[in-house]
């Protein structure tokens, strides 16, 4: 029955064949007969009251469908976690790009001109961009005081440890909006019939959000709403709750119609209009004694989450768990907030503000340091947590991860001492500076807490008449190889060829609700749950005798075969039950957060450059403790596209706003690293095991994303030794600060402070 | 329709696509993506931009690179057009295209068509790229997925195996 | 794509007579279209104004390169890969095709031509520095005949050049009297590839005894038009390069080229990086004259 070589093994790409050749179809590439093309018209303002709609002269607008909020049959809202964000805007508008009426007609190329025709008069109402701007209350946009959420993590008594302190070190981090640029534009198709209902095919990563948002704003039963997820091209939480809006856009204009219409963002919308990685300010105030040990200390962590909650309240929740990263606390308090401003949304972005919350801190240990007088290696030793110890929230480590371990084997694959000290004498006599950073940290797989209980994921597996058996997930592929993965993880507990192994399209219609493809959750839980399926499946064909204990691949089909031909359907499910060990308080925030943690520390080299104040990142390592690697070539190829991700967070991907609107929304302006720019990654895998995912696996989809902005500007800091507390750094950043120090005089400080080290 | 708009003409385009004759009624300004995609439902190119920055329309146009976004149809009257259709059923591209399989170079696929036809060209005019050949060359195709390790390694598996041969 | 294909009309009139025929008879009606990077950027945008082009696209009057006894003519109609792979241009004037291999990916230097990026007339354009410091001169050519201009004074304001309605560039002309200059080029971009410069240098010096005989120096991206920087070359001419020099050098460019804020960068940025690159030139020119 054993072949133990597929989990482990980088087996072929279970849908690689279609996209190596053009095959695999994604939503702009189908079309169905009698398609319409849908447009949306949106708002140039940030804020105001809607007085007028006028439809301009010269469009045939008779042979346009046009939808408005009274076409709703249901409720006007994408339902989410509230209700609070409208499908259409209803006499009111909250912020640019939001939309206001859709519209329809075969011809997709006289859709553009038919959307500026129609223009808007507004009440204007002033408006607020920015967090400080929202915390003044000089505007309440949303709520009674401008907060969709907050939350308050205490652990100890922070209170007491500032008078034993030797040093208190405070620090203001910021980090801006990113956007996600999947290559592949937003997208959707609609099709409504009376009888079955509405049928939405897209680009999308939780078919089972947009079931739930379709019922709501049509007004229709579960089994009246199907949702077909198709090949997405890219994704990273960028197509987590947004695809809700353009679904229910399609689905409004298919209703009206009577015809299938397909709704395709072209660049420029897309960026302008959806998502983006929410901007943070995080605030440290920490208690550290001589030895550099932390106390304890205050973290302030706030979100900006534009105009309307969606999932605002859970990226404040794991910013905030991860806001104490690797470290123990022994005292803490972390007060977080998600604010309201008039921009778009702000909303899922892989890291889901792990990224932003990890940065503020590991720049703060790094300043930290510097205080105290100790190394940026050091100050991690002695604060790092250790088995046996509790994290911010008061969860106990019991796995047995040595970070000082991980540390040094980090330090060693990157050759840091010996760099350190090279780049110091360099950096005297050459032009160029270079400077080497570290960042270590963690991430929680899966849902928070009780998050994972309260999904209640069910998967199923299908014995097929075939003798081959098939995944049944709500799971989505992505790029990340969910299917290949859990392909891998079925054939393997059951001791079949991976080729015998199938897995249905996500479609609401056929299989169960997994829970959404997000917080790296898919491996870990959605596998285990997969796994234990798969196991299902083999007990009842040795209950039935079909099969012994052990067993041959054939057996396995032939007795599949058979136990189809007496019984009919072959199925197996399995539901997630929350281990035991995990209890969390959600009252007090408190508990254990994640079923696992992975581990990592990583070291970036750079160089400044002193005639343009660039920056070129010349050696990334990336060591991580994943629990078990179930697939080499994938795993390595998302740690590395997320480190290249964090690059861009850190040093090319800048959002310009004006008045709320993006203003550079074409990719010619809104810069992502090319080949050409980025230095090898170098990846390794530490492997400790989880008993929480299937074959131990932990999730590792997000974690790189964490690292890569503060180990950069780490070493940036340390090749000109000036700090730098926001990201994205720009070169003009750079040398903005750098001719303030010059004014100052304080350069020599600088040098001279080099030259001690 | 507008009636103060003037309205073109459709023209007859002809050009040959992945070895095969074919004739278009199109408006000379339709971009050859759009005429590919939906006149000749070929597929396999992507728009991910329009703006040529991203390389996912790539195509070959009378043997070399061009971004098919960016071409007005009409000036493709009489060419030769190669897309990702092309190659693969020719398996002209076969061992760029099982290089890419092993080695990760795909994940969500989209910009994967651009990328090969990218790499095919680059290829056929310098068979032994070192490394950072192979990284400027692509440099006008976008992955956000892969952070293009995977992709290099595939393109430089090929031209190894070519040049042992 | 945001533009109404129907709304616009395309001919190719496929040879250079034709197309002058056509321009003269309704000048400034016709807007040229060579390979399109420009121009189909801003028609899928929804932003071209004209909505009657006239193909240029591999004419073969202009895509051509002349190897002159005094000088190379390079047709208008050549793309930044003809010139890339131009073995005399690779050797008689390297800063031209250096900048032509910065110009986007593979598949846009496939496609763009020099001539629609000197007619495009955007400052931030990376080969026009070259062919500032190169003392380009233009062979226009309409029905009415053919004039030659020299370049530099081509561009008369932000996107607007000496080029009549009825007329197109025909030859870009180099004159063959750098091969004793020391030339350099650096361009400034958010990143290594495809990125619009934030600056761009294109420089030529000649020293003699560590005395600057002769400087050239062109800017890109601080200015409405591609810029000489003469007041810094004059400067320069006929002193030896010492750090001194190397400051006042850093801090007239400075002050000489006239940035603006925009998307990309800051005008005091640009203005700080325009001195840096001037020093870094004037210190790889002493260099390379050490290295002799």
């Amino acid at each position: 029955m054993n072949n133990s070589n597929i989990v482990g093994t980088s087996v072929p790409r279970l849908e690689g064949r279609d996209k190596i050749s053009g095959q695999a179809r994604y939503v702009d590439d189908m079309e169905l007969p009698d398609m319409m093309y849908g447009a949306t018209v949106r708002s140039k303002f940030p804020r105001g009251k809607i007085k007028r709609i006028n439809f301009g002269s010269d469009i045939h607008w008779q042979e346009f469908v046009i939808v408005g909020p009274s076409d709703i049959p249901g409720k006007n809202c994408i339902a989410l976690i509230d209700d609070d964000q409208p499908c259409l805007a209803d006499g009111v508008v909250n912020h640019p790009e939001e939309p206001l009426l859709l519209l329809a007609h075969p011809d997709r190329h006289l859709l553009p001109k038919a959307v500026e025709a129609i223009s808007v008069e507004y009440d204007s109402l002033p408006a607020i961009h920015k967090i400080e701007e929202s915390e003044t209350l000089a505007q309440v946009i949303w709520g009674a005081d401008n907060t969709f959420k907050t939350y308050l993590i205490e652990k100890g008594d922070v209170d007491a440890v500032w008078q034993t302190a030797d040093y208190i070190v405070e620090g203001e981090y910021t980090t801006g909006a990113q956007e996600q640029l999947y290559i592949e534009n937003n997208g959707m198709i609609a099709q409504f019939d009376a009888e079955k209902g509405i049928t939405v095919w897209g680009s999308l990563q939780c078919p089972y959000y947009i079931h739930k948002a379709l019922m709501k704003l049509c007004g229709l039963p579960a089994d009246k709403v199907r949702v077909v997820q198709m090949e997405t091209g890219g994704a990273f939480g960028g197509k987590e709750e947004y695809p809700s809006m353009i679904a229910a856009h399609a689905a409004l204009l298919a209703m009206k119609s009577g015809k299938p219409v397909k709704i395709i963002y072209d660049r420029m919308e897309d960026m302008a209009a959806t998502t983006k990685r929410h901007p943070s300010r995080t605030r440290h105030r920490t208690a550290v004694n001589k030895d550099g040990r932390i106390l304890g200390g205050e973290i302030e962590f706030t979100i900006d989450g534009g105009a309307y909650k969606t999932l605002s309240p859970v990226v404040l929740s794991r910013g905030a768990i991860h806001a104490g990263g690797a470290y123990y606390w022994p005292n803490v308090r972390i007060r977080a907030k998600a604010v309201a401003t008039n921009m778009p949304p702000h909303g899922a972005f892989r890291g889901f503000g792990a990224p932003q919350s990890l940065f503020a801190l590991e720049r703060h240990m790094d300043r930290i340091a510097e205080v105290v007088g100790i190394s940026a290696v050091e100050i991690r030793r002695r604060n790092f947590l250790k088995t046996g110890q509790t994290t911010t929230t008061e969860q106990v480590i019991r796995e047995e991860i040595n970070l000082d371990k991980l540390l040094d084997r980090a330090l060693e694959l990157s050759g840091y001492h010996v760099k350190r000290e090279k780049f110091a004498a360099e950096n005297r006599h050459n032009r160029g500076r270079k400077g080497i950073g570290i960042a270590a940290f963690l991430h929680g797989a899966g849902f928070t807490g009780s998050g994972e209980r309260h999904l209640g994921s069910a998967v199923a597996i299908e014995g097929r008449a075939d003798g081959r058996v098939r995944i049944l997930v709500s799971s989505t592929e992505f790029g990340q190889g969910t299917k290949t993965v859990l392909c891998q993880i079925v054939a393997e507990t059951l001791g079949l060829r991976y080729e015998d192994v199938e897995i249905a399209q996500a479609d609401t219609q056929e299989v169960p609700n997994s829970g959404p493809t997000v917080a790296s959750r898919t491996v870990m839980v959605v596998g285990k749950l997969v796994q234990s399926a798969a196991s299902g499946i083999r007990e009842t064909l040795k209950a039935s005798g079909k099969i012994g204990d052990s067993y041959s691949a054939e057996d396995f089909r032939k007795a599949c075969r058979a136990q189809v031909q007496e019984h009919g359907k072959f199925l197996s499910v399995a539901k997630y039950e929350q281990p035991d060990e995990v209890v969390w308080d959600e009252e007090k925030y408190r508990g254990s957060a994640y079923a696992a943690f992975a581990w990592a520390v990583y070291v970036a080299e750079v160089t400044v450059d002193p005639v343009t104040y660039g920056v070129s990142v010349d050696d990334f390592v990336a060591l991580q403790e994943v629990g078990k690697v179930l697939h080499p070539a994938l795993a390595e190829g998302q740690i590395i596209g997320g480190v290249v991700q964090g690059i861009g967070f850190a040093l090319y991907e800048k959002v310009v706003w004006k008045s709320g609107r993006m203003q550079n929304g074409q990719m010619t302006n809104y810069i992502i690293p090319t080949s050409a720019d980025l230095p090898s990654i170098r990846v390794h895998f530490e492997e400790l095991g989880s008993v929480h995912g299937a074959y131990g696996a932990k999730g590792i989809g997000e974690l790189p994303m964490d690292g890569p902005a503060p180990a950069v500007v780490n070493a940036i800091v340390d090749a000109v030794g000036v700090p730098f507390n926001s990201v994205p750094l720009m070169p003009e950043d750079i040398f903005d600060s750098l001719q303030q120090r010059a004014a100052l005089g304080s350069s020599q400080l600088a040098s001279l402070a080099r030259e001690k080290q | 329709m507008s009636e103060s708009a003037p309205r073109s003409a459709r023209y007859e385009v002809s050009f040959t696509v992945n070895g095969q004759a074919t004739t278009s009624q199109v408006y000379a300004m339709e971009r050859l993506l759009d005429v590919l995609r939906h006149e000749l439902s070929l597929t396999g190119t992507k728009e991910g931009c329009g703006e040529g920055e991203c390389g996912s329309c790539s195509v070959l146009m009378d043997g070399t690179l061009v971004n098919s976004c960016l071409i007005p149809v009409l000036q493709a009257n009489g060419a030769s057009i190669v897309t990702i259709e092309g190659l693969t059923a020719k398996s002209e591209a076969q061992e760029l295209q099982q290089a890419f399989l092993e080695c990760g170079a795909a994940q969500c696929g989209i910009c994967t068509p651009g990328m090969i036809l990218a790499a095919f060209h680059l290829l056929s005019k310098r068979p032994q790229p070192s490394v950072e050949d192979i990284r400027e060359r692509l440099a006008g195709n976008l992955c956000r997925c892969t952070g293009y390790m995977q992709i290099v390694e595939a393109v430089a598996r090929v031209a190894r195996c070519g040049a042992a041969r | 794509m945001r533009a109404q294909p129907a709304e616009y009309e395309l001919v190719v009139p496929g040879s250079l007579p034709a197309v002058l025929a056509l321009l003269a008879e309704s000048p400034g009606q016709w807007l040229p279209i060579a390979g399109g990077t420009d121009v189909m950027v801003q028609y899928s945008a929804g932003n071209l104004a004209a909505r009657k082009l006239v193909s240029i696209w591999n004419l073969p009057e202009l895509r051509r390169i002349d190897n002159l006894a005094d000088e190379i003519q390079i047709g208008a109609g050549c793309t930044y890969t003809d010139i890339r792979e131009s073995e005399v241009i690779n050797r008689e004037f390297a800063l031209l095709s250096t900048a032509a291999g910065w110009t986007g990916g593979i598949a846009n230097q496939n496609r763009g031509t020099i001539g629609g990026n000197i007619v495009n007339g955007s400052p931030a354009a990376d080969s026009l520095p070259a062919l500032l410091v190169y003392e380009a001169e233009l062979l226009l050519v309409s029905k009415r005949g053919e004039r030659r201009v020299p370049y530099s004074s081509f561009h008369t304001d932000y996107r607007k050049t000496q080029l009549a309605p009825d007329e197109l560039i025909r030859t870009i002309c180099l004159k063959k009297r750098f091969s004793e200059y020391y030339a350099h080029t650096r361009k400034v971009g958010a990143r290594n590839a495809q990125a619009i410069s934030k600056v761009c240098l294109a420089a030529l010096g000649r020293l003699s005894n560590s005395v600057i005989e002769d400087v050239v120096l062109a800017m890109a991206s601080v200015a409405p038009v591609p810029l000489r920087l003469r007041k810094t070359e004059l400067v320069l001419r006929g002193k030896r390069i010492d750090r001194p020099l190397t400051n006042l050098a850093r801090t007239t460019a400075s002050a000489e080229v006239q940035p603006i804020d925009d998307i990309r960068s800051t005008a005091r940025y640009r203005a700080a990086v325009a001195g840096n690159l001037v020093a870094e030139f004037l210190e790889q020119l002493r260099a390379n004259e050490k290295a002799k």
